[in-house]
């Protein structure tokens, strides 16, 4: 076998991985050099491309699980012998909360994604510290007596939003921020000191979420 | 939106977080289900083997060492598990609607109509090959792993995993071949 001819099988066998993006960078420039100057290698591209399309409609049409099956694994886990709770530390919580703030693709677009995830953990502490200083809202890692009673929303501030914006966004409800950043980067926030009907709140959250500063919000507990 | 990293989740996981469990098997569980389901053909077996799957991920979470993806991760337990459970039951019968996917040789009036179908003719052809050629298909064009990543979920060095889907592909060809379509590869 000639190295062209060796050149050409890696590059054959490279194919699939091409079509699904995951190659690195050099060998995704070397297929796709190579489909340029090859109709023939090209024609057997499209073969792939079919093949994955296939591929992904037939796993698609093998449906889910019914809850059983999570069911049945949560019930297991819950027969498991409990587990020391530990606290996540500064460095822990501090990286989730900046990984909460960006998008994954953002992280992967070098300085300018730095530039976004700095303003925006800015933009965050900011509004919390400012309300902190004025006796108003608690943070994350803190309760108070009085977060328990009260209606509240889980929110996600949009990653656009400003510091000025989330503070006014806050003020104009006299919204509390009472934990946060949970799971996936969501506040808890306090939005009434009684609870409310479930129709009222669902209302509430509704007009909320139409607001530029939320990316996501839903009723809580 | 945002969502957590798998990462997070599993460190949440280790340290005995059952909402970061729900999260996590609510993000993976049917692609995990869809790839044991092809390889141990049962529903009902596929079922039970992720549950066995996530118990696993919630117990080993704290071994997780995040030198490849959770994703990745959980595809080796699950392919470990049913595997095993192939080798438990080698005669294990297909259920009905399992089966009904599979078998497909006949030139019933339905079939005639379907093989005018070349993408119903393809998805046949896959449900035909080997569990070894079906997973490597699976891994690289459902899941999206790369070589690297499927050289570590089957447990095969990288360039065999290269050869291993070029033949898989190419045992395609053959049964597109024999169901009367020539791609005209290889």
């Amino acid at each position: 076998m000639s190295t062209t001819d060796k050149s050409q099988g890696d590059i054959e066998e490279l194919l699939p991985w091409h079509a699904t993006g995951t190659l690195g960078r050099r060998d995704a420039q070397r297929v796709e050099d190579a489909l340029q100057r090859d109709p023939d290698l090209a024609r057997r591209y499209a073969l792939v491309r079919d093949e994955l399309g296939e591929t992904i409609a037939l796993n698609e049409s093998l449906g889910a699980p019914s809850s059983r099956a999570m069911d049945n694994l949560f019930a297991r886990i819950d027969a498991e012998p409990a587990r020391a709770a530990r606290s996540p530390g500064f460095g822990v919580r501090f990286s989730e909360f900046v990984s909460s703030l960006s998008p994954r693709t953002l992280a992967l677009a070098g300085g300018a994604a730095a530039i976004a995830i700095l303003l925006q953990a800015g933009i965050i502490a900011g509004v919390v510290l400012k309300e902190r200083s004025a006796g108003g809202y608690v943070t994350a890692s803190r309760t108070v007596a009085d977060t328990n009673a009260g209606a509240f929303v889980l929110i996600r501030f949009a990653p656009q939003a400003t510091q000025d914006e989330v503070t006014k966004f806050l003020e104009a409800d006299k919204m509390t921020i009472v934990a946060g950043p949970t799971s996936g980067g969501l506040y808890k926030v306090k939005i009434s000191p009684t609870p409310l009907p479930q129709a009222e709140l669902g209302a509430i959250v509704k007009r909320l979420q139409d607001n530029k500063v939320v990316g996501f919000i839903a009723s809580t507990q | 939106m945002q969502s957590t990293s798998d990462d997070i989740l599993i460190g949440r996981i280790a340290s005995g977080d059952r909402t970061a469990m729900q999260v996590l098997f609510a993000r993976h569980h049917v692609r995990v289900y869809r790839f044991v389901l092809r390889l141990v053909r049962n529903e009902a077996t596929a079922e039970d083997l992720i549950s066995e799957v996530f118990l696993d991920v919630w117990r080993q979470a704290g071994k997780f060492e995040g030198r490849a993806a959770v994703s990745t991760w959980i595809l080796g337990i699950a392919r470990f598990k049913a595997l095993s459970s192939l080798r438990r039951k080698p005669d294990q019968e297909l259920d009905d609607e399992t089966a009904e996917r599979i078998k497909d040789d006949a030139d019933d009036p339905e079939t005639a109509i379907a093989k005018k179908d070349k993408g119903a003719q393809l998805r046949q052809a896959l449900t035909r090959l080997s569990n070894e050629h079906r997973e490597i298909i699976d891994l690289v064009y459902y899941h999206e792993k790369s070589v690297e990543e499927v050289a570590g979920i089957v447990g095969i060095p990288e360039a065999t995993v290269k050869t291993r889907m070029f033949y898989a592909r190419k045992k395609l060809s053959e049964l597109l071949k024999e169901q009367g379509i020539d791609r005209g590869w290889p």
